[in-house]
């Protein structure tokens, strides 16, 4: 995550957890960036990534999605997994960033 | 060769069966290399199989205890299923996403939000371009939907 910051990218994570469970995340892993909250997944429904009663109790909860805005907020590059386990490479979406500076 | 001796091979077999499945959650999803495609994992599989296939034969060998037999299927029994449920998680259920088809495209706008942060503070998608990080403006966000641990 500090290589993004290192080359002006701000990471962002969003997720159905409430703050404080993001805040203990954080300060146990050291996290440095933005950690947002969506509990009642709006923003995730905004984005049409909302993966219905796949959470605890059947809570909906966010698909696993990364998406890289220029400045002015348009979408660069997108990655939206086709297995949960699998997530984006952190050199793929510099690769993808190197259009943005 | 001493038949009776313990069937060691057979537990073994097991063991890395077993191994295999919890080291792809806790280990390997960690590294790319080993994460995309969980080759370290069915390589474990295969070894396992080897210890198995040894020790399933030792089970059957003459002068060996029907006991020795029974641990032997019974073991080997529950590593095939231990690789079925691997197979399972990572390749089947992993895959029961949804399709995010109205998910913004490339060159479209990305939509707004305003969301809570760790401090309890509201922070809109326009206020996340604003605020400059090492001084600067940022140059691009990169938004990072994930599960959570709700």
């Amino acid at each position: 995550m500090d290589q993004f910051q290192q080359v002006g990218i701000r990471p962002v994570a969003i997720s159905v957890d409430s703050p404080e469970q993001s805040r203990d995340l954080s300060t146990k892993a050291g996290y440095t960036f933005t950690i947002l909250s969506d509990p009642k997944a709006d923003a995730i429904r905004r984005y049409d990534l909302v993966h219905a009663g796949a959470g605890e109790n059947g809570r909906d909860i966010a698909r696993p999605a990364e998406f890289l805005l220029d400045s002015g907020g348009t979408v660069r590059w997108v990655n939206l997994t086709e297995n949960y386990w699998v997530r984006a490479r952190p050199e793929q979406i510099l690769e993808a960033s190197k259009s943005l500076y | 060769m001493n038949n009776q001796k313990f069937n060691w091979q057979i537990w073994v077999g097991f063991l890395f069966s077993v191994l295999s499945l919890f080291s792809y959650p806790l280990v390997f999803v960690r590294f790319p290399v080993t994460r995309d495609f969980p080759w370290a994992n069915l390589l474990l599989f295969g070894i396992a199989a080897v210890f198995l296939f040894v020790g399933l034969r030792r089970a059957f060998a003459p002068q060996r205890r029907a006991r020795s037999r029974i641990a032997g299927v019974v073991l080997t029994t529950l590593s095939v299923l231990v690789l079925g449920l691997f197979i399972f998680s990572t390749f089947v259920a992993a895959r029961w996403l949804p399709a995010s088809k109205g998910a913004p495209q490339v060159g479209q706008k990305a939509p707004d939000f305003s969301l809570t942060d760790t401090n309890g503070r509201v922070v809109t998608l326009s206020e996340l371009f604003s605020s400059p990080i090492n001084g600067k403006a940022p140059k691009g966000v990169l938004l990072i939907f994930y599960r959570g641990y709700w």
